[in-house]
């Protein structure tokens, strides 16, 4: 039976970005998506969360990552919440910029864009930056 | 997969890396970190990166890749990549990074390149 949607809270730590990835493919093969979505996804997936766990929680394992899928008439949805300090995702440096190609990070949310169909940033009342992302069936 | 996976061999005063496995964030791109500055250590500033085993690489293994060409070109070094799979090669697409490397499908013409 499809499972409709799922949510996960893991901790701010690096083998954390393997766990959701590992989870989101296993999720998303339910919608029959081919073999280059299912990576386009799991890329996705990697960076935000790997952008929650850095950038977002700093690593602090005190703090979770919050996740969750769904299937849906669009897609599949993705959300997910860190518990840090919030960040405009506009101020971000364009990293295919002349200026920014030979910096070593940056490029996480540029690859998120790339590889989904809608990637939203907001910041959370009561703190953190949630991710919303979708990949169109 | 496993992670990174790095063997090391030498052509004339090249030195090539087999690259295997994953460069992502965590272990393999601090495998590639270390192995890049142990052979500056060692004198060694004409590096060709194979990755023609590497099955996957992220954001972070993107910039460890700029990081090492970055700290090659410090040292008056030349590094080039060898054998990019499509997706790493639609990765640097995207980044514009095929624009600042040297990139080559064949490794006799990636080695005349250094002469």
């Amino acid at each position: 039976m499809k499972i409709e949607t799922k949510e996960l809270s893991l901790p701010s730590r690096i083998e954390s970005v393997e766990k959701a990835a590992v989870e989101a493919e296993m999720f998303a093969k339910q919608s029959g998506f081919a073999e280059d979505e299912l990576h386009s996804i799991d890329m996705a997936v990697r960076e935000a969360v790997a952008n929650a766990v850095k950038h977002g929680n700093k690593l602090d394992e005190t703090k979770k990552v919050e996740i969750a899928f769904k299937h849906s008439t669009h897609g599949f949805e993705l959300v997910i919440r860190d518990f840090g300090e919030g960040f405009a995702v506009d101020e971000v440096p364009d990293p295919t910029n002349p200026e920014n190609l030979l910096k070593a990070d940056g490029r996480g949310i540029l690859f998120m864009r790339a590889f989904m169909d809608r990637v939203e940033w907001f910041n959370h009342d009561e703190g953190g930056i949630i991710v919303k992302m979708l990949k169109k069936h | 997969m496993a992670e990174l996976n790095l063997t090391e061999r030498q052509a004339g005063d090249v030195t090539i890396l087999d690259m295997s496995g994953k460069v992502t964030l965590g272990e393999g791109s601090v495998a590639l970190r270390t192995t890049i500055r142990r052979l500056l250590g060692d004198g060694k500033k004409k590096i060709l990166l194979n990755l023609g085993g590497v099955g996957y690489i992220d954001s972070s293994g993107i910039g460890e890749l700029v990081s090492s060409f970055t700290a090659v070109n410090k040292e008056d070094g030349t590094l080039k990549l060898l054998n990019l799979t499509q997706k790493i090669q639609d990765l640097l697409a995207i980044t514009k990074l095929l624009t600042v490397f040297d990139v080559y499908d064949s490794e006799s013409d990636a080695l005349s390149s250094f002469e």
